[in-house]
């Protein structure tokens, strides 16, 4: 792609910035008049010439050179009517904000009308790239070093082999020492040389596996050989890392649906009852989220940690009323609980769209939660999913630990295994189904909490969820956590296996049919109740 | 408690020995003829001219109607809350609509001579197996039958025979017709994606966008609503009903007794799959269209919601449920569409909490009352 650039050039300019750097001159205080004149030589309108201008300030030893080169490529290099170069700082709205070009003077704010823009074509954008990406290996900043070095890899040639050798040798980062050397080995598998191949063997990075591609095709054979087996080791240490990957992915989709189904579970087991509304407490949770996020500006990160216990409380209220102005009046009668909470499933969903609005709102991401942690060149594991994951087995050992320790957890279970018996008992059944009622709704807030960092926050949030966690709640089978846990993990793990060669409707089709046919093996689930519990 | 069972041998003629399926048809058959004299005879510009729009609103919720009437069949004799029949209406009506697309044969916008628009768009090259034969009408009309039959038959002998009931049936069949809407809006399938199925020309040979056409579709409806009523009434009050109502309120005493519970369950899940099915045949025809979007879980409980409105457990409360909602929807989504999702949520909510036996067993109530009453002046007066 950019094969065309002239490395020779490059070369020349890179040797010329090694002696620049070790003479250890001072800050370019060079004369603007010379400076002006590279400048001016860009105002033409050949884009060869252009070309050639930048390599001309390229081979200068203006230090200004980078700015210059990063404004040409960004468009912010332009020229008053009078004549003079500047820099726009920021070309959003009508007026710019601009300093000189060639003395970093601020010269206040110029209308786009009085700005005359350098144009450049995508091959002068490529040269500029990789004109930038050479002259960042000498910047002080490791993480531009980084970033070149990236770049280099599979655009070296022989006559760059040399400078790049010195600069290993001088290198302290690791991570770009690294880079360096497999862009080395690139060049050198590539030529077909044995000791090209030998250090590339184990390199999981596409470009590597390029390089050894050509080098198994070489002229001589045991180089070829070679490429060969550390390319079919490379294959297979591939294929394990797209397994884990698919494995993360369907961990990650499967905690979703733990955190969505859970809260289900619990209400169902206890009450017999299916709540439909459950998907929309959910979305009040996200939409918590949203509204912690409105109300501290500038502060996702403490927002969010905010919202957990908020989305917990506002979903807890919230399905406590449900519980008593609906659900107690309809004791016994599940198939109507399932229609009453759908309607109300309905009127919540409605409000949101009618109060905030039918669109998706936007959750940020805090910082320490987005990008994504790099394992290997071949896998990298996306950081918000990981915490989502890790919350997950949180809410689901904080659960374990209310249903197993504590007095409102014995009286849970009581009440799940025979109603009748733990009222006689002076259990009083009816506060114990208001507080797993909130239990349930606070953990389908969490759930909402979570999601609003992984999908859009909108008034479907919720509907798209819904049959997903009954499917778990069915597969796990009723009044189980460990059946959720089990079942939702192993769903989204299957879902994510599925995905590649089925696609994704697909996936979710035959996922559905698969539960349709495992309950006639197990009608009531992975782990059923047993005794007399299972009746009714 | 159960009603005496009317006198008759005949099983299927047993039904017009009953007072309400008399009222029922007579009420039905009045609206029907009330209807077309008003279109007909009255001359256009009258106040009480029904136009032609209103004629083909009323035939679709006729044909909601017979819809309902298939879901009070399974939901209030049998006990069975389907939340999935929309799949089997939608089926019906993709059957339907498929007779129709053939039919356009070569006046569509790509003038192929045997492939539908939406194939000639996606570059298929011939007709995909399961398109053969639709260009017939028998065979298509079979198939609004056999078509959503066959799926219930699986479907019902696999979830009946592991006895699968209640919550889970529910959560099961609400689970079908979910799958079936995401196959459905896939254009691998072959039934036209997210846009269906549409762009119909004639039925029969009658053109669909002619006023006769409608009317007569509409008359359509109308009957095979008295004989969808007629059917499931005959089912209702045979011997077979009432093994269908003992299952609903006890099913393991039913089969401690000996009946295979199993087997009553399937036959009438699949009679009612098939009334859904030819529910939708008769409502692609006067709508225009059909696309995966009667599929949708939204769509199939808001059938429920209908028969709950009207009276669950006597068939022409669904009736009586189907025409309201559909009436309120639209007049609602015409005036002010922000607050149908209110008035629908809150119809589920007050019809389950307030009103268990519908609109029906408010009509029963007051017939009780009135005869009650009847009685205390005669005794007063003897």
């Amino acid at each position: 792609m950019r094969r065309f650039l002239s490395w020779g050039f490059l070369c020349a300019v890179l040797l010329g910035i090694t002696l620049n750097v070790q003479a250890q001159t001072g800050p370019g205080t060079s004369d603007n008049d010379a400076a002006l004149e590279l400048l001016e030589a860009l105002d033409v309108d050949s884009y060869r010439d252009k070309g050639e201008a930048i390599t001309a300030i390229l081979q200068s030893d203006d230090e200004r050179a980078r700015d210059w080169l990063q404004a040409l490529l960004d468009g912010r290099l332009q020229r008053t009517g009078s004549g003079r170069f500047v820099v726009v700082l920021d070309n959003a709205g009508r007026n710019w904000p601009v300093e000189d070009a060639l003395t970093h003077e601020p010269l206040g704010e110029m209308s786009r009308r009085e700005l005359d823009r350098i144009g450049i074509n995508n091959a002068l954008r490529n040269q500029l790239r990789s004109a930038i990406a050479v002259v960042d290996l000498y910047s002080p900043s490791v993480e531009r070093r980084r970033i070149s070095a990236e770049r280099l890899l599979g655009e070296v040639d022989g006559e760059l082999v040399e400078p790049i050798n010195e600069l290993i040798a001088e290198e302290d980062d690791s991570q770009v020492r690294t880079r360096l050397t497999q862009a080395v080995a690139i060049y050198r598998a590539e030529q077909g040389e044995m000791e090209g191949v030998e250090a590339l063997t184990g390199s999981l990075h596409p470009r590597a596996r390029v390089a050894l591609g050509r080098a198994a095709h070489g002229d001589d054979p045991v180089v070829a050989d070679a490429a060969r087996n550390a390319l079919a080791s490379v294959e297979q240490n591939l294929k394990i890392n797209r397994g884990i990957e698919t494995l993360y992915f369907g961990l990650s989709l499967g905690s979703v649906l733990v955190l969505a189904a859970i809260g289900l579970a619990i209400t169902f087991g206890v009450m017999g009852v299916i709540n439909m509304a459950h998907g929309e407490l959910m979305m009040l949770g996200a939409y918590t989220t949203w509204m912690m996020q409105q109300l501290l500006p500038g502060q996702p990160g403490l927002a969010l940690i905010l919202s957990i216990p908020a989305g917990f409380l506002v979903a807890a209220l919230v399905g406590v009323a449900i519980e008593r102005s609906v659900i107690q009046f309809l004791k016994g009668r599940p198939l109507e609980t399932l229609l009453a909470t759908f309607g109300i499933s309905l009127i919540l969903q409605q409000l949101v769209r009618t109060v905030i609005s039918p669109l998706n709102r936007t959750v940020i991401t805090p910082e320490w939660m987005s990008g994504s942690l790099v394992i290997n060149d071949a896998l990298s594991l996306t950081i918000n999913r990981m915490v989502v994951l890790g919350f997950a087995l949180v809410v689901f050992a904080g659960l374990v630990l209310i249903m197993r320790r504590t007095r409102l957890g014995l009286e849970v279970r009581a009440v799940t295994q025979n109603r009748a018996m733990a009222r006689s008992m002076g259990i009083r059944a009816t506060r114990v189904d208001i507080l797993t009622f909130a239990l349930g709704s606070g953990v389908a807030g969490l759930a909402g909490v979570a999601l609003s960092q992984l999908t859009n926050v909108g008034p479907n949030l919720g509907q798209n969820y819904i049959i997903d966690s009954f499917m778990v709640v069915v597969f796990g089978g009723v009044g189980n956590l460990w059946g959720t846990l089990v079942a939702g993990l192993s769903l989204g793990v299957i879902n994510q296996i599925l995905e590649p060669w089925a696609g994704a409707v697909l996936a979710k089709i035959i996922v559905l049919v698969f539960i349709i046919l495992f309950i006639q093996k197990r009608p009531r689930g992975l782990f059923p109740q047993k005794g007399r519990a299972a009746e009714g | 408690m159960m009603p005496q069972l009317p006198s008759s041998r005949f099983w299927l003629t047993r039904p017009f020995g009953e007072r309400t399926t008399q009222v029922f048809l007579g009420v039905l058959f009045t609206a029907l003829l009330v209807v077309t004299v008003l279109h007909v005879a009255v001359p256009q510009g009258s106040p009480l001219h029904v136009n032609a729009y209103t004629v083909n609103l009323f035939g679709k919720y006729l044909s909601y109607a017979l819809l309902a009437v298939a879901v009070d069949l399974v939901w209030g004799y049998l006990g069975i809350l389907s939340l999935g029949h929309g799949a089997f209406f939608a089926i019906g009506g993709y059957a339907m609509g498929m007779y129709l697309m053939r039919q356009i044969g070569d006046r569509g916008t790509y003038g192929h001579p045997v492939l539908p628009d939406f194939m000639v768009f996606l570059n298929w090259e011939s007709l995909p197996w399961y398109w053969q034969g639709f260009d017939m009408a028998w065979f298509a009309f079979a198939m609004v039958l056999l078509a959503p039959g066959m799926l219930a038959l699986v479907f019902g002998f696999l979830a009946f025979r592991s006895r699968v009931t209640g919550v889970y049936l529910s959560i099961i069949t609400q689970a079908l017709t979910f799958a079936l809407m995401l196959a459905f809006f896939r254009n691998e399938m072959g039934f036209g994606g997210n846009n269906g199925l549409t762009d119909f020309r004639e039925l029969l040979g009658f053109n669909l966008r002619s006023n006769d056409t409608r009317l007569g579709l509409f008359l359509a409806t109308g009957v095979a609503l008295a004989m969808g009523y007629i059917l499931c009434r005959a089912i209702v009050t045979s011997k077979l009903g009432r093994v269908c109502v003992a299952t609903r309120d006890a099913e393991a005493r039913t089969r401690f007794i000996g009946y295979r519970v199993e087997r009553f369950q399937l036959f009438v899940f699949v009679v009612s799959a098939m009334l859904a099915g030819l529910a939708g045949a008769l409502y692609v025809p006067q709508v225009g269209i059909i696309n995966p979007s009667e599929f949708s879980p939204l769509f199939s409980i808001e059938i429920v919601l209908w028969v709950a409105l009207g009276g669950r457990a006597t068939l022409y409360g669904a009736v009586i449920g189907a025409i309201l909602v559909n009436y309120a929807k639209t007049i609602f989504t015409g005036v002010m569409p922000d607050a149908w999702l209110f008035a629908l949520g809150a119809m589920f909510v007050l019809v389950t909490v307030l009103l268990p036996k519908g609109v029906a067993g408010l009509l029963r109530k007051r017939r009780r009352a009135v005869e009650s009453d009847n009685a205390g002046t005669k005794e007063a007066i003897a």
